[in-house]
């Protein structure tokens, strides 16, 4: 492999870049020449390829499966199904996963003739190709049982799931919220609904298992934790964990869908138990249907207020889907009842079951649908009671966690609404629907509150430094597309003074210490914690060998008393008089030097999330109905930034995230037959180029480090949240037609 | 000249010779007919660098250039392609592995985040540039939306474009 140099990248060497420094990724010439490898990119000569065939009805079962015209495809090596695969664990316990939901039995892929839903795995060709895979995939035949299904949530019975899941605790009431509703002389009532959204991550799902000759496996997984993959598949199988290893050191982007080990892993696993030979699965896009998805929503929301706009009333009920085995919840209903001073709320939420695969996170799950849902009502409410939407968030504005009631360590909410407003020039906004126009275009302009939580997870991180004066950081974790890599590596160098090229951040392999999977925007804050903890025990270290040393120039100092430059510890008071770190080694006579730390969150009473204003100008062609978004400003409170271009483009992503909400993504099931119809990148509409426009993104920086110890509280999420109801609320000033029914596609809007 | 990694015999009976030039290079292969120029790259070639997102010609990440001309390997069969040149992403540096302005560009302005559609853009974005029809933000734009970036870098992207059309070397736009 030719070493590949980059002028952009070469020109931040020897920078010592901390926290707040607009680094370029460290990893950035590897992923824009190829060079960066996925899991389905690690290949060895011997290596199999599985199919997937999976069940061509939405439930029931297998009555008979004939694989006979598939084995006998010349290159055919097995195929794999109910009848014939290796023996899993019987316990449901050793199959619940990091993100696995606390009530239900996990799938298990290819465990029996049951089929659970549309779209399920039912068998698995391995041959010595992909495409003589491909083509035997085809020969499989099944006779098929049906059984009475239900894919349409309107239809399912709603329920209250009696053990939530962690985090999502049922949501807590306040007040009498139905007596002051009904006293209440503004009041709105909205129904709204969200359909389902399949993550759709550019990489395709895959697994490579490899079999090495001493018996050990070397897995390279799609995940967004290897740690997960790895504690799951040695639990399912019965490998032993010190002889499997999982590496995922590049993943082409997941947003949730990556938080529990999908069924390309469990296959191709259970293909290389049986046959004790090298495997690789790869989904199909298509395949990439039938696992997690976030769920379709309907949404009650009422809101009562005075004739000021102050809140009086909140009432909210939820309803989500969840699979006929799994009971996954999400949190829909306690944005709202957060986030606005009101004495009264009712909230209430509910999962129904549905014949799909169990609901995933995605993308801020819960919040991305709650919130958005909620600023759309509080846009009805605004001109229902005659407020700028604006003035109406400022007059109900919380200073404290109104469902914990309790103080946030902090809230920059009210900045990022002024300097959002004030780059979006929303003064000039005149407030009567249709009032906006050019030509045959009708202008809208909407803005909208979003909130997320600010999330730390226990991680622990090794940092070793070496006799060259190079520093290696690790952790478990992963980088989704966020930027760990870059991330942990600024965080490295602000500790140590190290400059950046000197300094390697590994993550994505089982072998390293533990890391929690890569979610909820909590990486940067757990990670990044660990590593500086690590980088200053080891630097402490290094100045206690210094110490130690005859005619130490450093004899004596203590930690307080140095600085770190540029590879080199010096007394503040005197920098000449110091060393570098490879003059300390050489005169102890190290090789290295090791530390390893844990980073976890500190222990707080205060309520931790981070908060947006996001406003959005949309144009709307009067004759066709065609919808676009031209402008967004979106002013985010999210502690302190790490890296204001990794961020920025964290932040863009959401709101990409949000723009596909509010318009393109659906998936769309023909409930007579219960399957995704639209399950393709040309059906599935997700944003491209010329749907997005130029984003405008604030950060209000936080002093605040309680909700973090390094004072960081994720971006991953906030960007989606608040971003749909932002262009639903415009194309409601743009038409003067209310539409609370997600995603808001041309039919809905030029209907009546 | 390269070798492809030969696969299971069934195929060898089919194969077709076909004569390519990759990045430069001169490839003498026996392909089998149904082989997509995709399939070819990754898992005989071992040139991965083009991503398989769809393989169905919905996404563009499997974006790659035949004669200069941008299109979804994905789409084509390669003993289609007999006597064409290809250039993939791993032959847009130059030998001595110093970056392509598009790439240097994409770093710079971060036109990426998980990086699996990167190659693609970047394949497609020189297209583009070879096609000399899009100058103003709005057509880059229109002109990159066969490639779907599910990270959402599309600002990014089109900053990247822009300054390489207009052969400049800004600074990334930073947030306030
Ligand atoms: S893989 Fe070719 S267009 Fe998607
Ligand atoms: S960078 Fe992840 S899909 Fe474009």
């Amino acid at each position: 492999m030719k070493e590949m140099k980059s002028q952009t990248l070469q020109a931040q060497e020897g920078r010592n870049a901390g926290f707040g420094t607009a680094l370029s990724r460290v990893d950035g010439a590897a992923k824009v020449t190829g060079q960066a490898k996925y899991a389905a990119e690690f290949t060895r000569p011997d290596l199999l390829f599985g199919v997937v065939y999976t069940a061509r009805i939405a439930k029931g079962k297998i009555k008979r499966i004939d694989t006979s015209r598939a084995l006998a495809m010349d290159g055919v090596v097995d195929v794999l199904t109910h009848e014939n695969s290796p023996r899993v664990t019987h316990f449901d316990l050793k199959l619940k996963d990091m993100s696995a939901p606390t009530v239900g039995h996990p799938f298990r892929a290819l465990d029996s003739d049951d089929i659970l839903y549309p779209g399920q795995p039912i068998a698995l060709v391995v041959a010595e190709t992909l495409e003589i895979a491909r083509a035997a995939a085809r020969l499989v035949d099944v006779d098929y049982e049906w059984q009475d299904f239900e894919t349409d949530l309107k239809r399912a019975t709603p329920f209250v799931p009696k053990v939530p899941g962690v985090g999502e605790r049922k949501p807590k009431s306040r007040g009498k919220a139905e007596a002051a509703f009904a006293s209440s002389p503004v009041q709105i009532t909205g129904d709204y609904h969200l359909m389902p959204e399949h993550h759709n991550p550019m990489e395709l799902f895959a697994s490579t298992v490899f079999c090495e000759d001493d018996g050990r496996l070397t897995i390279y997984d799609k995940t967004q934790g290897v740690k997960n993959s790895h504690c799951y598949i040695c639990n399912a199988m019965g490998f032993k964990r010190a002889k499997v290893r999982v590496l995922s050191p590049f993943v082409g982007g997941a947003f949730g869908s990556a938080l529990r080990p999908q069924y390309q892993l469990w296959l191709a696993a259970l293909a290389a138990k049986k046959l004790e030979r090298s495997v690789r699965v790869v989904m199909t896009r298509q395949e990439m249907f039938g696992h997690g998805y976030r769920p379709e929503c309907y949404n009650r929301i009422q809101l009562g207020a005075d004739d000021q706009g102050h809140l009086k009333a909140i009432i909210n009920s939820a309803v989500t889907g969840t699979s006929s085995y799994e009971n996954y919840t999400e949190s829909i209903v306690s944005w709202g009842g957060m986030l606005y001073q009101c004495d009264n709320a009712k909230l209430d939420y509910q999962i129904a079951r549905v014949d799909t695969a169990t609901p995933c996170n995605m993308r801020a799950p819960g919040g991305a649908t709650g919130t958005n849902m909620f600023e759309i009502a509080m846009d009805e409410l605004a001109y229902a009671s005659n407020v700028d939407p604006l003035e109406l968030r400022l007059r109900n504005y919380a200073e404290r966690h109104q469902l914990k009631d309790r103080d946030y360590t902090s809230k920059a909410l009210r900045d990022c609404y002024q300097r959002g407003a004030r780059k979006f020039g929303w003064e000039k906004r005149s407030p009567e629907p249709r009032s906006m126009r050019e030509g045959h275009e009708l202008i809208g302009w909407g803005m909208a509150t979003g909130v997320w939580d600010a999330m730390m997870a226990p991680t622990s991180v090794r940092a070793t430094l070496h006799a060259d004066g190079s520093l290696e950081v690790g952790t478990a974790t992963a980088d989704i597309g966020p930027g760990t890599y870059t991330m942990m590596t600024q965080i490295a160098s602000d500790a140590t003074g190290i400059p950046v090229e000197r300094i390697t951040a590994k993550l994505g392999d089982s072998d390293l210490p533990f890391a929690p999977v890569e979610g909820g925007s909590a990486t940067a804050a757990s990670a990044g914690t660990a590593v500086q903890k690590a980088c200053h025990a080891l630097m402490k270290q290094v100045l206690e060998q210094a110490n130690q040393l005859e005619n130490s120039p450093l004899s004596g100092a203590r930690m307080e008393d140095v600085d770190l430059v540029g590879g080199r510890i010096q007394l503040s008071e005197n920098p000449a008089q110091g060393m570098s770190f490879s003059e300390v080694f050489t005169a102890a006579g190290l090789d290295s030097l090791e530390a390893k730390k844990f980073g976890r969150p500190r222990m707080t009473r205060k309520a931790r999330n981070t908060h947006s204003a996001v406003f959005v100008e949309v144009r709307v062609d009067e004759e066709v109905g065609m919808a676009r978004v031209t402008r967004v400003v979106n002013a985010v409170a999210a502690g302190r930034i790490i890296n204001p271009k990794t961020a920025r483009s964290q932040i863009i992503g959401g709101v990409v995230f949000g723009i596909g909400m509010a318009l393109e993504e659906e998936s769309l099931a023909d409930h007579r037959i219960g399957r995704w119809m639209n399950h393709n990148l040309a059906e599935y509409h997700v944003p491209v180029n010329a749907d997005v426009p130029d984003i405008d993104v604030i950060f209000v920086e936080e002093e605040d480090h309680e909700a973090s110890p390094i004072g960081v509280k994720g971006v991953g999420e906030i960007g989606v949240c608040g971003t749909a109801a932002a262009i639903a609320n415009a194309l409601f000033h743009a038409t003067g037609k209310r539409l609370r029914d997600l995603p808001i596609t041309i039919d809905k809007l030029v209907t009546d | 000249m390269k070798q492809a990694t030969s696969p299971a015999g069934v195929e060898r009976q089919d194969a077709c010779p076909t004569r390519l030039t990759i990045n430069g290079e001169i490839v003498e292969l026996a392909i089998p007919p149904w082989t997509s120029l995709l399939d070819l790259l990754r898992e005989r070639l071992a040139l991965t660098g083009t991503k398989k997102g769809c393989d169905h010609g919905q996404c563009g990440a499997c974006t790659v250039l035949i004669d200069g001309r941008r299109i979804n390997s994905c789409l084509k069969l390669a003993v289609t392609l007999d006597g064409t040149e290809i250039t993939t992403i791993e032959g847009l540096a130059g030998v001595d592995g110093s970056l392509h302005p598009l790439q240097e560009a994409f770093i710079r302005h971060d036109g990426f985040q998980c990086g699996y559609c990167t190659p693609g853009q970047i394949c497609s974005a020189q297209g583009l540039l070879n096609e000399a029809q899009a100058t103003t933000r709005a057509e880059i734009r229109e002109h990159m939306s066969g490639n779907i970036c599910r990270c959402g870098a599309y600002p990014n992207i089109v900053d990247a474009i822009e300054d390489v059309i207009h052969k400049r070397n800004s600074d990334p736009r930073m947030p306030e």
